[in-house]
């Protein structure tokens, strides 16, 4: 007897009432929605699963077997010949990441240390969110951009437009890297520094920046592995090129270009190159992201992304 | 210069740092403290530097495009290279539909993958779908043109396409007539909506998280079932974020570039229909720079850069906005 008049008096509100209402009217229809509905959401999480897993089926599946010690050491050949490799283009794709290396890692983890450091400012608010609004902008327009800057007033295309194209991509890829792991790094160790007597700048870099390294060096991975693959605004920066070419003044060919004009080229021998290049780039990208995800979490110990 | 004698201080004992550097440190007055500080902001203004400068370029370099042809080049749909007529309808045309189709495609899926991975997904599972989901974000543009080359088109033209026309009957419709060669809009779009996903569900798992658990408390208590509880309480509190999480995906989409060129079949032409072939923004300029023979059509194609440029920066700036809302209230 007592225990409905326990309840009774908590029903106040004409939410709980309706909810109540609710509750008796339809239980078992609702569960029926809400088995289906969850399991709707089920199937869409193996759906979106699936497109990722064929592509690594086929990718093994055609780039296994024409990945060869030839791949990574031989020339392009003409077509009608048999074999040849890539060797060039990972050697460009190398010279270019790191000229973009070269011009995204100081700006960026230098931007990043700002932000992190200067959380409230107005700059810093700015700056995150244009670097999350260049982070978001067409590649194909960092091509235009490094092709009107560099190769139109030297009249040639070159390796330097191409670095900077993809240097230029990196900035905010780095930027929000950087300042994440930072913000990472617990106060109370910045502030132990600072109570010890070292200026701000020397516990920024020594102890801050040195704790939050691995962080950062994975981060410049991942950013690294991202435009590792970016074909768009190499079309006319770097243009691509049959030949060796170390110089940063000349056009350079590089993995993803050699792969695009491969896959649209008629020839049988082509098309398993191209596979093969589409493989050594996602063995790339993969290992970066598996190195990353555990480097973070073993790191920072936690259990979210 | 003090910063030698405080450098040796501070890496000596501790305990025995003289008084004076002591305020000199809490005020952040050191000439070491005042140089560093002025790099960084250096670096920082990059940033914004860097977008201005981008958008001059690209600006100059479709200048010469934008000065002969006005405002027709938005609205002709010419392309006579002999003549030096270009208009940009098709390929606006094309990117607006092959970009919305994708996200008609994405969306629900995105959705689905986030709402299971941040409300149900049992603990053993969330890991890898989430990195499985993740990894389709960083596969590279022209891997995806490879497949889709290889696996997709195949697929399209000799299972999908026949299907959506002759077992469902929607030959007769102008959306799904005519020849099924393969490349067409349809298959650039459904690369497309492979491709945003993983965008659009990353944003909404993080908005999807920021919602306070006492939001999906409260429900529960009210006797909601789960699914009762994701759309009454959390979806709501979340869609502003989840909005701006398919706007970023749309963005993405509308400037993709190398998979679409190798799928989309690359034609001047304005058709009604999803099994033809078209042009989108980016593709043009990726398919046409190299056979570009004239400064004008050049200046064209850089021109049809400079639209795509200020459409991106608008949809990137409204959607950052909308995420932007949603997680610093959750926070």
């Amino acid at each position: 007897m007592s225990g409905p008049a326990t309840v009774q008096p908590s029903r106040v509100t004409g939410v709980q009432v309706a909810a109540a209402q609710r509750t008796a009217r339809s239980l078992g229809r609702r569960r029926v929605v809400n088995t289906i509905m969850l399991g709707v959401m089920y199937v869409a999480a193996l759906v979106a699963v699936l497109p990722l897993i064929f592509i690594l089926w086929h990718l093994a599946r055609e780039g296994a077997s024409s990945l060869s010690l030839d791949f990574f050491t031989k020339m392009p050949k003409p077509v009608g010949e048999e074999g040849g490799g890539m060797a060039n283009a990972i050697v460009g794709t190398l010279v270019l990441l790191g000229i973009a290396s070269a011009i995204g890692l100081p700006i960026g983890i230098g931007a990043g240390l700002y932000l992190a450091e200067q959380r409230g400012t107005r700059l810093a608010n700015t700056v995150r969110f244009l670097s999350d609004v260049l982070n978001g902008l067409p590649s194909i327009v960092m091509g235009i951009f490094a092709w009107q800057f560099l190769v139109r007033p030297l009249g040639h295309f070159s390796a330097a437009a191409g670095g900077i194209a993809l240097g230029a991509m990196m900035i905010p890829l780095v930027t929000r890297t950087t300042e994440e792991m930072i913000r990472l790094v617990p106060v109370s160790l910045r502030e132990a520094a600072l109570a010890l007597g070292y200026t701000r700048w020397r516990t920024s870099l020594a102890i801050v920046l040195r704790t939050a390294l691995p962080g950062i060096v994975t981060g410049a991975l991942v950013a690294v592995a991202r435009i590792a693959g970016e074909t768009a605004p190499l079309l006319f920066t770097a243009f691509g090129n049959q030949f060796w070419s170390l110089s940063l003044d000349e056009p350079t060919s590089a993995l993803p270009l050699q792969i695009f004009s491969y896959a649209i080229s008629p020839y049988d021998d082509w098309h398993r190159l191209a596979w093969a290049g589409s493989m050594v780039l996602i063995g790339l990208v993969l290992v970066i992201s598996l190195i990353s995800r555990f480097v973070t979490r073993s790191r920072f110990g936690g259990g979210g992304d | 210069m003090t910063q030698p004698s405080q450098g040796s201080v501070m890496g000596g004992a501790p305990s025995g740092a003289p008084p004076a550097t002591v305020p000199g440190a809490i005020a952040g007055s050191s000439p070491g403290d005042r140089v560093y500080r002025v790099i960084t902001t250096a670096f920082a203004w990059a940033v914004p530097l860097l977008l201005a400068l981008i958008t001059l370029e690209v600006v100059l370099a479709a200048w010469p495009a934008f000065r002969t042809f006005g405002f027709d080049f938005l609205t002709s749909s010419e392309w006579d290279e002999v003549r030096g007529n270009f208009g940009a309808a098709p390929m606006i045309y094309g990117t607006v539909v092959s970009s919305v189709l994708a996200l008609i495609l994405a969306t629900p899926l995105a959705l689905g993958v986030a709402i299971f991975l941040s409300e149900f997904a049992p603990s053993w599972l969330r890991q890898p779908v989430a990195f499985l989901v993740d990894l389709l974000a960083a596969i590279p543009s022209v891997v995806y043109g490879l497949w889709g080359i290889f696996v997709l088109l195949p697929v399209l033209r000799e299972k999908v396409m026949p299907f959506l026309a002759t077992t469902l009957g929607l030959g007769n419709t102008p959306f799904f007539s005519g020849p099924a060669y393969g490349p067409s809009m349809l298959a650039a779009s459904v690369i497309l909506a492979i491709m945003v996903l993983p965008y659009i569900s990353a944003v909404s798992r993080e908005v999807l998280m920021a919602v306070p658990r006492s939001q999906r408390e409260a429900a529960m208590a009210l006797g909601a079932t789960k699914w009762e509880m994701i759309r009454d309480a959390v979806v709501p509190y979340a869609r502003s974020g989840i909005v701006g999480g398919i706007i970023l995906g749309l963005g993405r989409a509308l400037g993709e570039t190398m998979a679409v060129t190798m799928l989309i079949g690359n034609r001047h032409e304005i058709s009604s229909s999803l099994f033809a072939p078209g042009y989108t923004l980016a593709s043009v300029i990726a398919n046409e720079f190299a056979e570009a023979t004239t400064a004008l059509h050049t200046s064209t194609l850089m021109a049809c850069g400079a639209v795509l440029l200020a459409v991106t920066l608008v949809v990137n700036v409204i959607a950052r906005w909308l995420v932007w809302q949603v997680s610093r209230e959750g926070r």
